[in-house]
């Protein structure tokens, strides 16, 4: 019997790693990394932490430095912000404020994107110019003119002024990054749905929008934040104290001579709350590739 | 039943250009004809379809679908369904969703919305997906999607923009065959859009072939292939492309390398300068002996052998006029060697010849 000798082909070389593997990198230059970024981690997250502490903290202890944190946390802080002030109506206020400005503002800068995107009409190029411009303007700037306006309105006061305030904050940025997000969705895609039997609107409403929901989302949070935490307009144009906004209520409990410092730290604790559930919402629509499958080439 | 449409002296100028894209288009097509509209890329091709979609609109002229004149419609009142040429799928609806879309915008009952998807996956063997998102499908499936889109539709007029460019070779051939027997069998008048003119010749009842957006010749593919209108069309139809060159004309006879060849007495009665276009079809080629009547030698450079033919690409020997290669479909499996001299005579009959300055075809009888 003869054995036949099989010549293997010699097994390859595997491909050389092309991505740097976290094993790759020094000890020392992994060390210094990582504490760079503990370091940043802390600085950003200890103001929340300390408030957060701060507000289980009792009224009277609450200004000592000292670093026994919490020794015998409590809630009357948040009883008393709750019950005993007119935080609650501050509150609503601000929910209102945003939550219209956030869907006023969706609608105005989708539309405002979309027209961008997808329309030749006359003045485009000033309007986006325009829409860029402002944004440069600092607020302290905006405010004076901007009170005039609603002033001459009639609508000091009352909570059309922050919500339409806002918005001149809120749409022009959002409807180039809006504009933008469209742009990356073919237009073939009009097409077939203008040849599918849909005008301008519907088009815009059945197609675009289903495909734009990671933009819109971003939309939604930006547009929410502009408004909810916002202290400088709130203070110029609400007077009544049971008109005013989160921002411009806070600041009522901090005058220069006796801070309430206890009150202070739970309403900026029961803050977040609401924009970490907007956020949550927003968050879940942050996918990628909607528009994959649908065109080619 | 189906329609006829019409271009009438239509062209379209874009915005910030001064060249028409297309210009003056006049076209007719048949009722349940399949038009094939050819051309190389940047002819117009595409506009011509999207003027007639609706999807641009017309600079100057008409267009009619049957007799009601749709040039200031809007897409959606013009019934018309089209392929794009990278299927323009929505994304976010399922198969069945894609292809019963335009049904339910139109407010059909959701049973015949129903009925009328399923029918069309069957005939486009779509069945198993129709629940699926067009991710989720190769692109095959999708172009078939595509497809199904527009059938379950029933519109008056279908519109393909080279919808088998995506696809590999193989597919595109089995799918080409597909949609010309689909078209024949739902008989809607179909205006089909490709640079590729083996599609074209295959599957056009008739051809138009544009060329900066000037409509150059309409026939039926063989009409093309053997009476061409100009050396451009000559040269675009037909693979290999038909060999053209410009020669010397002395006596009534072509100087065709070493050869002399006889030109016919319309043909040089027609001439207007001492030299004339020449076109003959590789297949128009016959081996001949040295010496021979008119017979000319060709220096073989590359020999491509496909099994049924093998063609010839050689240099003229002896020509100072030309530098392109001759084509000649030879016989298979004893070829000649690179290198060796191959005679060659024109068959009878098979000349074509252009004026040298317009291009136009010269008479040949
Ligand atoms: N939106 C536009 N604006 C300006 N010019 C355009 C526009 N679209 C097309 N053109 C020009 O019009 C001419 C015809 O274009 P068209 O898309 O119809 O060509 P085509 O025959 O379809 O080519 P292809 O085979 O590459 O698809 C081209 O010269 C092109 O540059
Ligand atoms: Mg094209």
């Amino acid at each position: 019997m003869t054995t036949v000798e099989v010549s293997k082909p010699a097994p390859k070389p595997a491909p050389k790693q092309l991505q740097r593997r976290r094993s790759d990198r020094p000890l020392l230059a992994s060390l210094a990394l990582h504490a760079t970024l503990l370091g940043a981690t802390v600085i950003a997250l200890f103001p929340v932490l300390w408030i957060l502490l701060s507000s289980f903290k009792p009224a009277d202890r609450i200004q000592s430095s000292e670093i026994t944190l919490v020794d015998d946390p409590t809630l009357e802080n948040y009883r008393a912000v709750l019950f005993d002030t007119p935080f609650p109506t501050w509150f609503l206020n601000s929910v209102i404020v945003a939550a219209f400005t956030m869907v006023i503002g969706i609608a105005m800068s989708a539309t405002c994107g979309y027209a961008l995107s997808r329309f030749n009409f006359a003045g485009k190029r000033g309007l986006m110019w325009v829409f860029l411009i402002t944004q440069m303007f600092p607020v302290a700037i905006l405010i004076v003119p901007i009170y005039t306006i609603m002033a001459n309105l009639g609508l000091i006061d009352t909570k059309p002024s922050l919500v339409i305030a806002y918005l001149t904050v809120a749409v022009p940025f959002c409807a180039w990054m809006l504009r933008g997000y469209f742009d990356t969705i073919p237009k073939e895609l009009d097409e077939a749905a203008a040849l599918d039997g849909l005008g301008p609107f519907g088009t815009f409403w059945r197609v675009i929008l289903p495909l734009a929901r990671p933009g819109l989302a971003v939309t939604a949070f930006y547009t929410f934040l502009t408004a909810w935490g916002e202290v400088a307009y709130a203070i110029a144009f609400m007077q009544s104290r049971n008109k005013l906004t989160l921002g411009a209520g806070l600041q009522q409990f901090v005058p220069q001579f006796n801070p309430q410092w206890h009150l202070l730290t739970a309403g900026s604790v029961l803050i977040l709350i609401p924009a970490a559930v907007v956020f949550f919402f927003a968050q879940k629509h942050l996918v990628a590739g909607l528009t994959a499958g649908g065109t080619k080439g | 039943m189906s329609t006829s449409v019409r271009y009438d002296q239509a062209s379209l100028v874009y915005p910030g250009t001064t060249a028409p894209a297309v210009a003056s288009l006049d076209l007719t097509i048949e009722p349940g004809e399949l038009l094939v509209l050819v051309g190389p890329s940047g002819s117009g091709k595409s506009t011509a379809l999207r003027m007639l979609a609706g999807l641009e609109d017309v600079t100057d002229g008409r267009v009619l679908i049957g007799d009601k004149d749709v040039t200031h419609l809007r897409p959606k009142d013009r019934d018309i369904a089209m392929v794009f040429q990278n299927y323009a799928l929505y994304p976010h609806m399922s198969v069945a969703e894609n292809m019963g879309f335009a049904l339910k915008i139109a407010g059909t009952p959701k049973a015949d919305i129903d009925a009328r998807v399923r029918e069309a996956a069957k005939i486009l063997d779509l069945e198993p997906y129709l629940e699926r998102k067009p991710k989720a499908l190769s692109g095959g499936q999708r172009q078939r999607v595509a497809m199904g889109r527009a059938i379950v539709r029933q519109p008056q007029v279908f519109c393909m923009d080279e919808p088998l460019s995506n696809l590999d070779a193989k597919l595109r051939v089995s799918t080409r065959t597909q949609i010309a027997s689909l078209q024949r069998r739902l008989d809607t008048t179909t205006i089909y859009v490709t640079h590729d003119q083996v599609e074209a010749m295959t599957m056009g009842d008739r051809v138009a072939v544009l060329k900066d957006g000037v409509l150059q010749q309409v026939g039926t593919p063989l009409g093309l292939y053997e009476k061409p209108v100009n050396a451009f069309v000559a040269g675009f139809i037909g693979s290999p492309a038909m060999n053209l060159g410009t020669f010397r004309v002395t006596d009534g006879h072509a100087q065709i390398g070493e050869g002399r060849v006889p030109l016919p007495r319309a043909m040089t009665g027609a001439l207007k300068a001492d030299t004339v276009q020449l076109g003959f079809r590789p297949e128009a080629l016959l081996p001949a002996g040295k010496g021979d009547p008119g017979s000319f030698a060709v220096e073989a450079l590359v020999v491509e052998e496909l099994g049924a033919d093998a063609f010839l690409y050689g240099n003229l020997i002896g020509d100072e006029l030309r530098a392109d290669h001759i084509v000649a479909r030879i016989a298979p499996r004893s070829v000649p060697e690179k290198g060796a001299t191959v005679w060659f005579t024109i068959a009878p009959g098979a000349l074509h010849a252009f004026d040298t300055e317009t291009g136009l075809a010269l008479p040949t009888d």
